[in-house]
């Protein structure tokens, strides 16, 4: 092995069921390096980066890792091996605890101790030599809360370095951030490197590689694609490594004829209604034809996920712009009121957010929906259920008998049985945010199939997908997000993989300054 | 094969558990007190003890499967009760003779008690109004409304009563609490519940059928109905060896079974446990959670005022501790009867069944002239061991 190698996976194969979400992957990081990983949602990851926490025990994945020559075996799902190993990780959402300090975030779980309390001398001024270190400007004695989101990352980065770790993973730091605290961190991290610190970069942003990074590795499907100095790589290059493949015949063909224009979103402006002043929708047009499937693309993070549930009448508080549902300004406020509207969302969060899991497939497919077989003393249960057995059938979904907890369903089940609930509500539009995530490739082809017959029926279909090949073999049309503005809208004969990503990352405007000079 | 069977007898074990864990505290009880416990005199006492944490727990599980808690029900239950008994005694005497001249005693007395339940029911839905809009509109959790409640009410019974049992109450009012039907009367209304129970079964059965579902064989749901009927002729003989079926259990037993079937076939039922199973999901399927949230503490104010009502004929009187601890009671109730403190989860016959293991576990050990002491200690360790033996027959996570 090399000496300069300080990390290396071989044959990393992690398979959940029905997904293979790593496959044969292996890695070299060289030591001192700042070595980038890049791939489009559900690429792999996420997945590599919780084996080498040790949140994947070892024996849950084949295939072997080594650090600094030595094998690496965490045996339980706990980080701590992870740590005394010498791995840190900062994860996208921040763990710290707001309410405390910077400093009793550092030392949390290892306060220095004298006669059995707390030394707090010692924890503030061990913080404080921790943070000069490393150069990030924090008083330890900061509050968490009262920090920026910026600032937050940095004292996260301090904490994971505390315990002199030699490989520090960043997953999206920069996702949340503004222009100067990125800034800001690209040189903190750079400084890392005098520290003898190795950094794995994981981020969406292809940009920031060219800043800071020695090497990228790009990931697509579980598979390493390849792994290349940064000085040989463009970003053409990268986005075509990260979406290189062929459509296959994964999609069933529709026979759609969308109509007119029944719903139009005119430069919508939104705040989040938490967070005073936080933009979540900068700009956003788009129109929506009577059975016509729009496809929404756009990175994690891009304000997709806001757009719909502001539509939907649960999320941002509308600043500028305004909705129009068949020629009327609407502006729910509640789902309560958007259904009634006609408009109906199936969230990107089943467990959390689309099903009652300990209730059972009737319960949940007529919950929106009882009234329509109730009277003010009885629900017509009976009603009720055959109704349901109907959406079953005609969605196939597999379980021996309606009255079973939805938790004790598949993935792709569970998703048919909140799309059941809503397509009961009949609605005139139908929003499905990422619905096919996490499901089998039956599944979600039957999905595929029901959206074509919806669309058939007149029903119009706003689709969020994480997967390009998905929204380009689903779309009539496809709407590109970037931090909060629609970036682009692609009738389906002009978009390509390609111009999605460029519109999608923001760096259309190299791509075609560099193709005219 | 046989790894059916042990699933499906595991399953029974659950359903049934709370059958045998009360089975199995009578028999103690019968051998700890010479089967003075079996008494038909002591039956007839314990079912008339318990049903007043019933009331409670009845709504308490609606609260608790919506997962919110109340803290209060005790001190409003004694509130009531502190207001009925000064109605009784103090205000209604004063003013109905004027009223009513010319009438009997007795006439006015019945008039006084109906006017006390109304004022009372009354009373309990206006104290569930206030605490709900609190909670439900006003979003203060219920954990601080009705710990507040409890410290409110309390200072309310405290006021009315100014440190004094409140007598004298009329007959009528304590007819409530402590009256019998005669023997006739009991065996009629067992006929008319048999009757309808069988009618209930083949009314669902031809309306399944109707609707094409397939039936589950005809022997089993009239075992079913035959079985909830024998029960019922058992309970009426064995109260008819005494006295007579008690007027507060019957009341008790058509609130359970109105609760129970809001719970099951209402929106309002239906949507308390899905918000309980997933607050964020339901809100998003369009349900209005803080209307369903305040009359479901309405519903606990007014079942607060049923409890209180049942109070004050009981002792016949007002009295200072009146109601006092009745919260814990009533929590506990419902959680022995498996409601999940986690919410979603929790059936009314459930709570009634846990209030009746509380009720034994306080009659018994009243019968064997136990120290009080112990009864607090002993009541306390059942509950923490009932939920232990919930949480580790059940899969680990």
């Amino acid at each position: 092995m090399d000496q300069d190698t300080i990390l290396e996976i071989e044959h990393v194969t992690k398979e959940f069921p029905g997904v293979r979400a790593l496959d044969d992957v292996s890695l070299e990081v060289k030591r001192g390096e700042i070595h980038g990983i890049c791939g489009e949602n559900g690429a792999g990851k996420s997945t590599l980066m919780k084996i080498l926490a040790g949140v994947y025990p070892y024996g849950s994945y084949s295939g072997t890792i080594r650090m600094n020559g030595q094998e690496l075996r965490f045996t339980d799902s706990s980080i701590r091996h992870a740590i005394e190993a010498g791995i840190a990780i900062v994860y996208q959402e921040l763990t710290l605890v707001p309410g405390m300090t910077v400093g009793e975030n550092i030392f949390l779980g290892k306060e220095p101790l004298e006669h059995g309390v707390i030394h707090w001398n010692k924890l503030y001024s061990e913080s404080k030599r921790i943070l000069d270190k490393f150069g990030i400007e924090i008083s330890p004695h900061a509050v968490v809360k009262d920090l920026g989101v910026g600032k937050q990352q940095m004292a996260e980065i301090a904490k994971a370095l505390s315990e002199n770790a030699s490989i520090l993973i960043l997953d999206e730091p920069t996702s949340a951030l503004s222009e100067e605290e990125v800034g800001k961190l690209m040189e903190i991290l750079r400084g890392l490197k005098n520290h003898g610190v190795t950094c794995i970069y994981i981020s969406h942003k292809l940009e920031e590689f060219f800043k800071i990074a020695d090497r990228v590795t790009v990931m697509r499907d579980g598979k390493v694609v390849i792994t290349e100095d940064i000085s040989h790589l463009t970003l053409e290059r990268m986005v075509n490594y990260m979406v290189g493949r062929e459509i296959s015949e994964r999609f069933p063909k529709g026979n759609r004829h969308p109509g007119e224009v029944i719903f139009q979103v005119e430069n919508l402006w939104a705040e989040d209604p938490f967070q005073y002043g936080k933009e979540i929708l900068k700009g956003v047009s788009c129109d929506l034809r009577k059975g016509e499937i729009l496809g929404i693309a756009g990175l994690m993070g891009s304000g997709r996920t806001e757009l719909v549930t502001t539509l939907f009448g649960e999320l941002g508080k509308i600043t500028r712009g305004r909705i129009l549902l068949e020629g009327r300004a609407i502006a729910p406020c509640s789902a309560r009121e958007a259904m009634e509207l006609g408009i109906s969302l199936v969230p990107e969060d089943r467990k959390m957010l689309g099903l009652v899991l300990i209730q059972s497939i009737v319960e949940n497919i007529t919950l929106p929906n009882l009234h329509r077989f109730s009277s003010f003393l009885r629900i017509n249960k009976n009603a009720a259920l055959q109704e349901s057995i109907r959406y079953a059938n005609e969605l196939s979904i597999k379980a021996p008998h309606l009255h079973i907890p939805v938790e004790t369903l598949s993935g792709g089940n569970q998703q048919k049985v909140v799309i059941s609930k809503w397509l009961m509500s009949n609605p005139k539009i139908l929003i499905l945010d990422d619905p096919t995530r996490g499901i089998d490739v039956g599944a979600k082809y039957e999905i595929y199939k029901l959206m074509n017959q919806l669309s058939e029926q007149g029903v119009s279909i706003i689709m969020i997908s994480s997967e390009l090949e998905e929204v380009l073999g689903m779309s009539d049309r496809i709407l590109v997000m970037c931090e909060g503005r629609s970036a682009g809208i692609l009738p389906i004969g002009e978009a390509t993989q390609e111009k999605i990503m460029a519109l999608a990352t923001g760096i259309d405007k190299h791509i075609y300054n560099r193709s005219r000079s | 094969m046989s790894q059916k069977i042990l699933k499906r007898l595991q399953m029974n074990i659950r359903t049934y558990t709370m059958i045998f864990a009360l089975l199995l505290i009578w028999f103690l009880f019968g051998i700890l007190t010479d089967w003075v416990f079996f008494s038909p005199r002591n039956l007839s006492n314990l079912f008339r003890q318990m049903t007043i944490i019933s009331f409670l727990a009845c709504g308490m599980v609606l609260v608790i499967v919506t997962g919110n808690i109340d803290l209060s029900v005790g001190s409003v239950t004694g509130f009531v009760s502190a207001i009925a008994a000064a109605l009784q005694a103090y205000i209604l005497p004063s003013i109905l003779p004027n009223l009513f001249t010319g009438y009997s005693p007795f006439a006015i007395g019945t008039i006084s008690t109906i006017i006390t339940i109304v004022s009372s029911l009354i009373i309990g839905v206006l104290v569930g109004v206030f605490q709900g809009v609190f909670i439900a509109y006003l979003r203060v959790p219920a954990f601080i409304v009705t710990l507040g409640g409890m410290l409110i009410f309390r200072g309310g019974v405290l006021g009315i009563t100014q440190g004094k049992t409140i007598v004298p109450i009329h007959d009528t009012f304590r007819m409530i609490a402590q009256g019998y039907f005669s023997n006739e009367v009991g065996w009629i209304i067992t006929f008319f519940v048999v009757i309808a129970i069988f009618y209930n079964t083949i009314l669902n059965r031809t309306k399944k059928k109707e609707y094409g579902f397939q039936l589950q064989p005809l022997y089993r749901d009239i075992l079913k109905a035959g079985l909830i009927s024998l029960l019922i002729v058992v309970f009426v003989f064995l109260m008819n060896e005494y006295r007579g079926l008690q007027i507060p259990v019957f009341i008790l037993a058509v609130v359970a079974a109105i609760i129970a079937y809001i719970t099951n076939n209402t929106r309002f039922g239906r949507y308390a446990y899905a918000i309980g199973g997933n607050r964020e999901a339901t809100r998003l399927s369009g349900i209005n959670i803080p209307k369903n949230i305040f009359l479901i503490f309405v519903l606990m104010g007014l079942l607060c005022g049923v409890a209180g009502i049942i109070l004050t004929g009981y002792v016949a009187a007002g009295t200072i501790g009146a109601g006092l601890n009745y919260e814990l009671d009533a929590i506990a109730s419902c959680i022995l009867g498996g409601t999940s403190t986690l919410g979603g989860v929790g059936t009314v016959y459930g709570a009634v069944m846990g209030s009746l293991i509380m009720a034994s576990l306080a009659n018994g050990m009243s019968v064997m002239n136990m120290d009080i002491f112990w009864q607090y200690i002993i009541k306390g360790l059942v509950l923490i061991l009932a939920v232990y033996i919930d949480v580790a027959t059940k899969k680990t996570r």
